[in-house]
């Protein structure tokens, strides 16, 4: 049994200490937007934030993440950065078949949280853990200028 | 549970297209509170025979695409997979465009699995791919848009007393404006139900679109995609359910001989060990039941399985390519002749001869294979990124031995395909069924999601086929082009599939030669032929743009390096060559304005060479040119700086669609083109995971313009068309840049000259 808190709750989640917290997420806390795509920290569809940092949920067990605030996708609307990422994504139409973009979102927002005027570079390099198969790259870039310019 | 609530329902069987809900939680909420009230514009059982008499779209049937709520949201039922490419809302302009609706009230729901309703009118079947989905439905989705519209203003005319000329649509308002009075459509919507079907009506003149064409129509699947309420396979749950982990075979053919399975047992959550059967082009293999995925997974690492590999395909990559060289030395089977090439190549002033290979590529589509299977008293139900219904239907029916009517696909989003989920055997879904069908009969009775880990997915087969090609050019003596030989060397796509008897003719798979056998270019002496060995048994499959992968390379390097041979600048050889071909001509021009190919290309960084590339082709009826522009540095490693697109897909339905579906083919195509190949060591597929089967990263996407060229036409497909140029433009500019020709995908990532 582990007590994890998410998205500012509380939860008792019955699994063992070293199940990866995506899989808690998934298919225990029922929270389905964090993605799997690759299970070995290659893809970032599985992004989420431990105290505001970017993690990979595929390799971070359970006791990692107690005692921390989880936080996801489904939550990560309501701080003011990542509000205004999901709506530069919406304004911009990045996604595709939208399945990398949870993670893509989590990352995106950690990288404004710490960089508010990300250059090209910066965001090539915050973002080049997270993998887009349907190659939604140009937008995402213009979607991180384009949050950023809301912020500023 | 709180997942149930946004569950879309257990599939009905009956006639009401209402199972399948492809939308967020939020929408599916609010779509519910609507649906009591709610009713459809007409009854959407039909006499299937009257149907398919009525109208030269024979199997049109009125409102299976539409229904209007009381709420006065209008939800479009998309008979086409939204896996990336827009079909959603693309199939949701062309409703709403015709019955004026307001856009920002449209919502979108999957279609079941219905073969009369909801066939691709281009296959015959039930299906999406082939980049299809606007091009089949563009008169039949307006037509279904029209009659709502049709209906809503007899409502209101009967309603009001007045003439129905009277009376004009905007933003979903119906209104007269004589009296002044107006409805919305959700007030007009049960007396709508109660007006007979038109039998014709008029479709707008173009040049009155309000939102095909226009910037107007935003996805409506962003707001679910960007809040983690977006329901794919890998999410859903049904009460008791269960998740399967496999254990595949490592070579493609083998067969379980034993397995012990004391240890998978032993893993918290593992719920039982089934084995279950292959056929000849599927998986035999153990699952691993649990609880959840991970136990699933975990228990799987830890069976221990002996295989009987008697059967099994054992060939390396190296071998198979070596067999298919020796096969381009011997004549294959005519894919398309004219003129005389051997006499035109036997003195000629200018020979080019060059070799081209193709590694086997897998789809990794982000979201690896899965399907949930319930089974029930006679029936079976399936929810998934269900892509082709025509044939996993009848597949699954067979393999239980029940009616096709008793098998319900739901179809949820996708996350991503490429052509994948669209198996020509069913692969994956028949797996799920088939250890569904094992667990029960371990008296295991509840429903169960396969689902293929990220190793299982590139290591599943069915990949882009491996090629190879030779090419064989003549120049006289004046540069002109007057002989063009090819021999194309793969396995066929349709062989011992159901499209064998429409797509192989004379021993020619038209997946095989497309793009190549119907070579636009004007050359007096064209030969092209194809060896389709039958004896290598890797599972392959279309790939995003299928033949065109490999033959939009081979046919823009050769035409390129005549060009050069001739002395031309490689715009104006190709256009002079494509005199017949307007439209290829038309995206030629349009990307060499736009890249301005007739200025200079500004010089790189000290020590850096650049150059510039260009490739036209047609795929799907859509015709895409590209200009790559390279940087090569001083190590030899180089970068893709920008890639200016021109495409003609006829009318342009929606303008950021299109743009996002050429950015998304030109990323994808880049990865093939650096890093894509799958490879076998002695039949063992070598490539596992996002580390050795590595995919395009963002700091490797160029800067991409698109330009669309105006049209009249009828709409074509963008899904693939933005694919097979991208290669040959960036091979065409590392030769400016340096001189040397790369024929071989992927390319090397450092360049020695
Ligand atoms: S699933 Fe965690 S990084 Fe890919
Ligand atoms: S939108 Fe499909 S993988 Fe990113």
């Amino acid at each position: 049994m582990a007590t994890l808190t998410i998205n500012g709750e509380s939860h008792q989640l019955d699994v063992p200490d070293e199940m990866p917290l995506l899989w808690a997420l998934r298919d225990v806390a029922d929270l389905t937007g964090t993605k799997y795509g690759c299970g070995m920290s290659l893809c970032g569809a599985c992004t989420v934030h431990l105290d505001g940092q970017p993690t990979r949920s595929c390799v971070t067990p359970v006791s990692a993440a107690v005692g921390k605030q989880v936080t996801t996708i489904e939550a990560v609307g309501e701080n003011p950065v990542g509000e205004a990422v999901q709506t530069a994504w919406r304004k911009l139409d990045v996604v595709q078949c939208g399945y990398c973009q949870s993670g893509q979102i989590m990352t995106a927002t950690a990288l404004l949280n710490g960089n508010r005027n990300p250059s090209d570079d910066d965001i090539d390099n915050a973002m080049g853990g997270n993998i887009c198969r349907c190659a939604t790259y140009v937008r995402i870039r213009a979607a991180i200028h384009d949050a950023a310019s809301t912020l500023a | 549970m709180r997942i149930l609530d946004r569950m879309p329902s257990p599939v009905q069987e009956s006639q009401q297209s209402t199972a399948v809900i492809n939308v967020s939680r939020r929408r599916f909420l609010q779509g519910t509170a609507g649906l009591a009230l709610g009713v459809y514009l007409a009854p959407l059982l039909v006499d299937s025979a009257n149907a398919s008499a009525a109208t030269t779209q024979a199997d049109f049937v009125p409102n299976a695409f539409v229904r209007i709520d009381s709420d006065g949201s209008v939800t479009v039922i998309a008979k086409h997979l939204e896996m990336g490419q827009g079909t959603y809302t693309g199939l949701a302009t062309l409703v709403a465009e015709e019955l004026d609706a307001d856009w920002s009230r449209v919502r979108v729901e999957g279609a079941p699995a219905d073969a009369e309703r909801y066939k691709n009118l281009a296959f015959g079947m039930q299906g999406t791919g082939g980049s299809t989905a606007i091009a089949n439905s563009y008169e039949q989705m307006r037509m279904a848009g029209a009659t709502a519209r049709a209906m809503l203003v007899a409502a209101a005319a009967a309603q009001w007393g007045v003439p129905a000329s009277s009376i004009s649509v905007e933003q979903s308002l119906v209104r007269h404006a004589g009296s002044g009075r107006e409805a919305d459509f959700g007030q007009l919507a049960e007396a709508a139900a109660e007006q007979p079907v038109p039998g014709n009506v008029t479709l707008k003149n173009p040049k009155d679109f309000t939102l095909i064409g226009t910037l107007k129509t935003p996805r409506p699947d962003s707001p679910a995609k960007t809040d983690g309420s977006a329901i794919f396979t890998q999410d859903m749950k049904l009460p008791g359910m269960l998740v399967a982990v496999a254990a595949h075979p490592p070579r493609f053919g083998a067969t379980v001989k034993r397995f012990e399975d004391t240890e998978a047992r032993k893993v918290p959550g593992v719920v039982d060990v089934v084995r279950f059967a292959g056929g000849p082009w599927r998986f035999d293999g153990v699952a691993v039941l649990a609880t959840n995925t991970w136990a699933a997974s975990q228990g799987r690492d830890v069976l221990n399985v002996e295989w009987d590999e008697s059967q099994a395909f054992t060939l390396g990559s190296d071998e198979i390519m070596a067999r298919y060289r020796e096969l381009a030395d011997g004549q294959g089977a005519m894919a398309s002749q004219r003129g005389d090439v051997d006499a035109a190549l036997a003195e000629p002033a200018t020979l080019i001869e060059a070799d081209y290979e193709f590694p086997y590529l897998a789809h990794a589509a982000m979201e690896p294979m899965n399907c949930l299977v319930q089974l029930g008293d006679g029936r079976c139900d399936i929810w998934h990124g269900e892509q082709f219904q025509g044939l996993d239907r009848s597949a699954v029916a067979e393999l239980l031995g029940i009616a096709p009517e008793k098998v319900s696909l739901a179809q949820l989003f996708a996350g991503g395909s490429f052509g994948r989920r669209a198996n020509p055997h069913s692969d994956f879904v028949l797996e799920a069924v088939s250890i569904t069908k094992a667990a029960r009969d371990n008296g295991i009775d509840a429903p169960v999601k396969l689902v293929w880990m990220r190793e299982d997915d590139t290591r599943g087969g069915y990949y882009r086929p491996m090629n190879f090609h030779r090419g064989r050019l003549a120049l006289d003596a004046d540069g002109k082009l007057i002989a063009w030989h090819q021999r194309l060397v793969g396995q066929s796509i349709a062989a011992g599939t159901a499209m064998e008897a429409f797509m192989v003719k004379d021993g020619v798979d038209a997946t095989s030669v497309e793009g190549a056998a119907n070579l636009a270019y004007d050359v007096p002496n064209l030969q092209v032929e194809l060896h389709t060995p039958q004896d290598i048994d890797v599972p392959i499959q279309w790939w995003r743009s299928v033949g065109h992968t490999h033959t939009a390379f081979s046919t823009e390097s050769l035409i390129d390096e005549a060009a050069v041979a001739a002395g031309q600048d490689p715009v104006a050889f190709r256009r002079a060559l494509l005199g017949g071909h307007p439209r290829h001509r038309g995206v030629l021009d349009l990307v060499a304005d736009k890249a301005g190919w007739s200025q200079p290309l500004e010089p790189g960084a000290e020590g850096e060479r650049r150059g510039r590339g260009v490739a036209v082709h047609e795929s799907f009826n859509s015709f895409v040119a590209q200009v790559a522009e390279v940087t090569v540095r001083q190590d030899g490693s180089y970068r893709v700086d920008r890639v200016v697109c021109a495409v003609d897909c006829g009318v342009a339905v929606n303008p950021d669609v299109i743009k996002a579906q050429m950015e998304g083919g030109i990323g994808y195509a880049l990865a093939a083109v650096l890093h894509g190949e799958i490879t076998l060591d002695k039949g063992v597929v070598q490539q596992t995971n996002f580390h050795n089967y590595p995919v395009l990263r963002i700091n490797e996407m160029p800067a991409v313009e698109v330009h669309i060229v105006p049209s009249t036409q009828a709409p074509t497909g963008v899904g693939e068309p933005g694919v097979p140029p991208l290669a040959p433009a960036m091979a065409n500019a590392i030769f400016d840049a340096t001189g040397t020709r790369l024929r071989k995908l992927p390319f090397t990532n450092k360049l020695t000259t």
